[in-house]
């Protein structure tokens, strides 16, 4: 919101909060939005956008939402490179219904519904969205960042403000995915939740840039 | 003088729906209404207009929403199995208030089916369909004539009362050649002030949501909805009555059995039984009232569908135990002819009223 309201885009902005805890995202800013069906944000925010070309126009979804329910409406999105942006928030977790084991759980990690913790051999690994979806040529800017300290929150900005410049660009979809916390769904302290982004969460989801548009792509800005 | 062409009940809904302005077309292909999909894909972009071929059907009624949404006149059709897909995006559409026109080229199921037409999404189409309390305007067309008008009747009925409209045909009336004419229309002025275009300064924040997670603020969204829909019951009935004039026994029936039905007719009434047809064109709301009030005039109705008898119940509401209410029908995409319906109509008036 910091970042719509810094660059002035309240008024050619719309935002999509599909089911999770981001139907609470509406409470929080101040532009006008669509709530989503749980899954379909993306292709809530193609009707928008395919009609509306020149607004802004985001969806900020879960891991459940996107990698899981939704991850057909996500993929096809991206593939079509819809000037959107996805704000993906990855928390390992199903928040919203509780503690759940999400797409994104990490092995061995224990959940309400993998309580043993999470058993790749019958579950399969955790999915890698944002690697997976780099690969569509659709996909124009792809990264993975932290809220987890001030540094990361700075970085967090910094992605987003980029994301939503590169829609002037009409060049494809620009995925944004945020591995953050959810404290009581994982029973820690936010300390210890914090910690444990550091240290485990990483190692699976590692930070940065994943795909990165050429300098020559963003001549026009 | 209007133009009057030859065309197929789904490229006349189709080219209606470029004459009635609609902004954007979502659709997943599945037989028998393919051809709209083809028709829009091939049409809609010399008009400016927004067509999209979405992964699914699932995909395509969100799309829908979004579009609605933001303002725009917009409409998805398929057939059966993908309505199915639809419901919980059609339910959230009701339950977010927003317009559209969903067709469903009907064909007969469950499961995959046939793609031969059928009836058997009476009780999808108006008992809901979708999970919560929520109802669908539903017309029903009987000719290719009517799959053009009703799409601007559906769309300024969607823009009316903020709700979703279903077009119910089925596979027969979607692929047969008849005469057509688009007429002149004018779209009404309506006001979507509550669409999110983008928030300006000088207006709250538009917000389009179903969600509602105080019980006390859901109830007053249902009791909200419900007065809409009584609003709509006290309307928006349409029906067609034929030779009820001097009926003593009625048919029932809408869309293609109400066509077959008619020929049933004519062979009855050579026959010398004096038979009419009411032919309900809005399923919901349902023409209770005039059957009803039928219900004094005749001594049987029959209700002929393409199922294995839905609309039949309601019939039987409204007629209030007052006359015999029986049922004939066909399925798996079979048609009854109308000899058999009227074989059957004999036997029927044998049984109850043999003296
Ligand atoms: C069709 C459907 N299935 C299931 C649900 C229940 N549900 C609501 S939120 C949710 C999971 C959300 O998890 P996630 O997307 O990771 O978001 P978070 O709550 O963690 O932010 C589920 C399963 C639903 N609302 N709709």
């Amino acid at each position: 919101m910091e970042v719509v309201e810094e660059m002035d885009i309240q008024e050619q902005t719309i935002g999509i909060a599909p089911v999770g805890c981001s139907v609470f995202a509406y409470d929080y800013m101040d532009i006008d939005m669509q709530e989503a069906a749980h899954g379909r944000a993306c292709a809530v925010a193609t009707g928008i956008k395919r009609l509306m070309p020149d607004k802004y126009v985001f969806t900020y979804q879960g891991d459940g939402d996107l990698a899981a329910i939704g991850i057909a409406e996500t993929l096809h999105a991206i593939n079509r490179g819809e000037n959107i942006l996805i704000v993906f928030m990855n928390n390992a977790v199903y928040g919203m219904t509780s503690g759940q084991m999400a797409p994104t759980t990490l092995a061995g990690m224990h959940t309400t519904t993998s309580p043993d913790g999470r058993d790749v051999g019958y579950y399969g690994a955790p999915i890698k969205v944002s690697e997976l979806m780099a690969q569509l040529p659709g996909a124009f800017y792809v990264t993975r960042q932290a809220v987890n300290n001030a540094n990361a929150v700075r970085r967090t900005k910094k992605a987003l403000q980029n994301a939503f410049k590169y829609q002037q660009l009409h060049k494809g979809t620009c995925l944004v995915e945020i591995i953050g916390n959810c404290p009581s769904n994982w029973k820690m302290t936010p300390i210890e939740a914090s910690k444990f982004i550091d240290e485990e969460m990483v190692k699976t989801f590692p930070l940065g840039d994943i795909k990165v548009p050429k300098t020559e792509e963003l001549k026009t800005i | 003088m209007t133009e009057t062409k030859l065309m197929k009940g789904n490229e006349a809904m189709a080219e209606a729906a470029i004459l009635a302005g609609c902004d954007a077309y979502f659709g997943y292909p599945i037989t028998p209404q393919s051809e709209v999909l083809e028709y829009l894909a091939r049409e809609m972009p010399k008009h400016n207009r927004i067509v999209m071929q979405a992964e699914s059907e699932v995909a395509s009624i969100n799309m829908v929403y979004g579009a609605a949404g933001a303002g725009f006149r917009t409409m998805t059709s398929s057939s059966s199995p993908g309505i199915s897909l639809m419901q919980e995006g059609i339910s959230y559409i009701a339950g977010a208030e927003l317009p559209c026109l969903i067709v469903n080229v009907n064909r007969a199921g469950p499961g995959l089916g046939t793609i031969q037409p059928g009836q058997g999404d009476y009780f999808q189409s108006v008992k809901g369909g979708g999970h919560g309390d929520y109802k669908m305007i539903v017309l029903a067309p009987a000719s290719v004539q009517e799959m053009a008008d009703f799409v601007y009747l559906g769309f300024d009925l969607a823009d009316k009362y903020r709700n979703p409209v279903l077009m119910l045909s089925d596979g027969a009336i979607g692929q047969m050649m008849e005469k057509v004419q688009f007429k002149p229309y004018t779209r009404p002025a309506v006001d979507k002030s509550w669409a999110t275009t983008g928030k300006p300064g000088t207006r709250n924040r538009n917000y389009i949501t179903s969600l509602f997670i105080q019980p006390e603020r859901m109830e007053q969204h249902n009791l909200k909805l419900e007065e809409k829909f009584k609003r709509i019951r006290e309307n928006e009935v349409r029906f067609e009555e034929i030779n009820t004039a001097d009926a003593e026994y009625l048919f029932v029936a809408y869309g293609l059995s109400a066509r077959i039905c008619q020929k049933a007719m004519d062979i009855a009434r050579d026959k010398g039984i004096k038979i009419g047809l009411l032919r309900p064109i809005t399923l919901y709301p349902y023409p209770y009232k005039q059957l009803e009030e039928l219900a004094a005039q005749v001594k049987m109705m029959l209700s002929v569908e393409l199922n294995s008898g839905q609309m039949v119940e309601d019939v039987r509401l409204a007629v209030k135990g007052k006359v015999p209410v029986e049922f004939y029908g066909r399925m798996g995409g079979m048609m009854p002819t109308p000899e058999e319906i009227v074989h059957h109509l004999e036997n029927l008036i044998q049984y109850h009223h043999a003296n």
